[in-house]
């Protein structure tokens, strides 16, 4: 085992706070009667369900890709060891379980499963006669003797990671179905054929299939990335896959860090407005006005240009490159957090304005309890669906918005891997010809997974918590019968 | 009326005025006019006379708020504020940076903004009203199941990937129409069809929902009970009755955007390489031509604000029970 030095990024640090919001939340949602039979509202809907997979393992690769380290450098042989040297390169713990991804790079671009590299490059035969032809990957496929041998290797192999997933997904199903036994007092076998059909109250048959495509798949995938370029090779020769999972973290921190500054801004300056109505409501209002009036985009584009001189600026203050392409990342989302806050603050104004006229607020207020108390105790709680549901809406919209802002040059560090990045340099390689189609491909999978699981589970979230939802499908059909 | 819109006329002028503070602010106390002279003169050893230099010649070497070397009033005008932020209430947007002449910019590259923003607003208004009504129509049914999914679907993909797929299917694959470029007049048509086309179907999906939303609305209401109770077919109820009453909230919901029309669309035009204002911006941000990034934020605001007064406009005019005092 090699030495290493524990590297703590500030994103790493605000997303370990989210998370723990998160747990906090769920223990006060279970704890709570009527916010666990709307979470149960949320889980029956199956393809909330389905959703919450996708998304868990999204986060899982996220978690994964916040524990950062720098490994200690080789020491040159002779050199009396006084000191050890770190790399200057930031890993990840991700970055440890695909090291064969990282490690194998190609020269430049390779399809998808190819063996050979995708363009003719000159080569040297032994009798030192020069050539053109397609030379062999490094890596890819490389343990094959003959290329032809490639089909029934690729299924082989393809074959052992499905089973292995399907392995995996059997030990996950089983406390399911045990739970479910004991619950409903089923035989296992019962239980299983109820979770599967869909019989119980939860939607355990969303969780189990998409739970199902998500371990073979990701089997699958585990098995071949090790002898094979997946999703091929860009430019310079990295595994797009590796590339894709690292953009993975960027997507989900954009899409979540700015929470931490929009809900004490949205909650606080809403609460204040609409409790306090007067000059404290004119203030607040003028506020998001100006703020709301000026183009999303634009107010990023600028906020964020200042922002990256500030950082450029302060240039020594930065040990590696991926605390400083870091600490852009963090002060995006505090540049989107600080602009995105006007809905919240407007939507939590207008329900305080409501709820403060009513009877226990009022009987509050003749008590005596202090206005702090009523805002907190008495008012959020009751405007607190609003809250999440903003939460849950907004994150899809602002992984879109990274992909725009970085092709606009005001998203993330031009050395941190995201879709925006992906996207953009997609665009010069579907301009050749032949033409490269696996890097944009892999990274429109995997973005619109993530963006409509989010989607998906933030529609079940709304129609569960928001009085004035749609109707649901179901609803409507009860409706159109009557 | 005129004195209700005078007055809201008046009441944009502090939000104008909070949007050039936020602005003044961020170019000016968050970064300093050396940060502009170090990233516009790239190097990054760049002399501080050369810094001083430029700063000299853009008009960055005066005080914030106050000249104390000048003279009368011009001790409150002769100053950064004055000169780069107050300045753009007269629509006076001076030299940019790299030394073009804004004003003269925007009026010219307004038009092909307009060109390509309003067909895409006008037929995907039309567009997601029709399909709207479709799913209201067949409420409940598998078609409008797996229409509300359909719309999901296309929210859920970036409208970078619609530009790259339309150029790729149409203009390079089919060979239809040109992968970018423009030219003015009629031939404006050739290059702005596949543009119109994919701001249309990128605007698709949340617009539908939220339309099938508002139908659905207004078909649980009353009237259209009434309407029922004496007879009338479903499609009259829809079409005489449900549209009119639907159209009210989505006209009333869009007119915010048409002014900022003008704009034209950041990721598109730069896409389609249409001279807009759109790419116009974008290049300025890439080029950091700070003066110009300044002055579409200032623009923005102002569209958008009249965008709120014609909203409120178009409230009376569709309800008469809406008074405007």
């Amino acid at each position: 085992m090699r030495d290493f030095q524990i590297v703590v990024l500030w994103s790493d640090v605000l997303f370990a706070v989210l998370l723990a919001a998160l747990a906090a939340g769920v223990a006060y949602a279970f704890r709570h009667e009527h916010l666990r039979r709307a979470w149960h509202t949320v889980f029956a809907n199956r393809s909330a369900m389905a959703a919450l997979v996708i998304l868990l393992a999204y986060l899982l690769v996220t978690v994964l890709d916040s524990f950062h380290y720098r490994p200690a450098l080789d020491q040159p042989d002779g050199v009396p060891q006084t000191k050890v040297q770190y790399s200057v390169e930031v890993l990840s713990l991700l970055d440890v379980a695909l090291t064969t991804l990282r490690d194998t790079r190609e020269k430049t671009y390779s399809a998808p499963f190819a063996t050979h590299f995708f363009e003719k490059q000159m080569l040297e035969a032994p009798d030192g006669k020069q050539y053109r032809d397609y030379p062999r990957l490094k890596f890819g496929g490389a343990h094959l003797k003959d290329p032809a041998e490639r089909a029934g290797d690729i299924a082989v192999r393809a074959a052992g990671g499905a089973a292995l997933g399907g392995m995996l997904w059997l030990l996950a199903m089983l406390p399911i179905v045990r739970g479910v036994a004991c619950s409903h007092q089923w035989t296992l076998t019962k239980a299983a054929r109820e979770v599967l059909r869909g019989g119980t109250q939860i939607a355990w048959d969303g969780f189990a299939w998409a739970l199902l495509f998500v371990l073979v798949l990701a089997g699958v995938l585990g098995t071949l990335s090790g002898h094979y370029h997946v999703f091929g090779t860009d430019a310079t020769g990295n595994d797009v896959l590796y590339q894709t999972l690292k953009a993975m973290r960027v997507a989900l921190m954009i899409g979540t860090l700015a929470t931490l500054v929009v809900l004490p801004l949205g909650i606080g300056l809403g609460l204040a407005a609409g409790y306090y109505r007067g000059w404290v409501d004119d203030t607040i209002q003028y506020i998001y006005t100006v703020i709301s009036s000026i183009p999303y985009v634009l107010l990023i584009a600028a906020a964020s240009l200042m922002m990256t001189m500030l950082i450029e600026r302060n240039g020594a203050l930065f040990a590696t490159a991926a605390s400083r392409a870091d600490a852009k990342l963090v002060a995006l989302c505090a540049i989107i957090g600080a602009i995105s806050w006007t809905t919240l603050c407007r939507l939590i104004r207008a329900e305080t304005l409501k709820l403060r006229e009513l009877d226990y607020v009022q009987a509050a207020r003749c008590f005596g309890v202090s206005s702090l108390r009523i805002m907190l105790r008495h008012i959020l709680p009751n405007a607190f669906h609003i809250v999440l549901i903003t939460v849950v809406l907004d994150f899809s919209g602002l992984v879109l918005a990274e992909a725009v802002l970085s092709f606009v040059g005001v998203g993330v560090d031009p050395t941190s891997i995201s879709f925006g990045m992906m996207i953009n340099k997609a665009r010069g390689e579907l301009a050749r010809d032949p033409l490269i189609w696996w890097s944009i491909s892999a990274a429109f999978v995997f973005m619109v997974s993530l963006v409509l699981a989010a989607n998906l589970f933030a529609d079940a979230v709304r129609e569960a918590f928001d009085p004035r939802a749609l109707p649901s499908r179901r609803r409507l059909r009860l409706g159109a019968a009557k | 009326m005129i004195a209700y819109l005078i007055r809201r006329l008046l009441w944009a002028l502090p939000t104008l005025l909070g949007v050039n503070l936020l602005v003044f602010a961020l170019f000016f106390v968050v970064s300093s006019p050396d940060d502009m002279a170090r990233a516009q003169l790239g190097a990054k050893r760049v002399t501080q006379e050369a810094i001083e230099r430029w700063k000299a010649d853009h008009g960055y070497d005066k005080p914030l708020f106050y000249n104390d070397n000048a003279q009368g009033s011009k001790q409150f005008t002769d100053t950064i504020f004055v000169q780069k932020s107050a300045r753009m209430f007269l629509l006076d947007f001076g030299k940019s940076d790299l030394g073009r002449d804004i004003n003269h910019e925007l009026y010219a590259r307004m038009w092909p903004s307009l060109a390509l923003a309003l067909p895409v607003f006008i037929v995907g208004l039309f567009v997601a009203i029709v399909a709207a009504m479709v799913l209201a129509f067949f409420r409940g049914t598998w078609l409008d199941y797996s229409g509300v999914i359909a719309c999901v679907v296309l929210m859920s993909i970036s409208s970078l990937f619609y530009i790259i797929a339309g150029q790729f299917i149409v203009a390079r694959t089919w060979n239809l129409v040109p992968i970018s470029g423009y030219e003015g007049g009629l031939d404006s048509i050739r290059f702005l069809a596949l543009p119109v086309l994919v701001g249309v179907i990128a605007g698709l999906g949340s617009n539908v929902r939220w339309y099938r939303a508002i139908f659905l609305e207004e078909i649980g209401k009353d009237y259209v009970r009434t309407a029922r109770a004496k007879g009338l077919s479903e499609g009259a109820v829809l079409f005489r009755h449900v549209l009119k009453n639907a159209m009210i909230p989505i006209l009333t919901g869009t007119v915010v955007v048409i002014p900022s029309l003008f704009l034209g669309s950041l990721i598109s035009e730069s896409f389609f390489g249409i001279p807009g204002l759109g790419s116009f911006t974008i290049e300025a941000i890439l080029m950091q031509d700070f003066a110009i990034v300044r002055a579409m934020v200032f623009i923005g605001a102002l569209l958008y604000i009249l965008g709120l007064i014609l909203t409120d406009l178009s409230y009376t005019l569709v309800d008469p029970r809406v008074r405007l005092q």
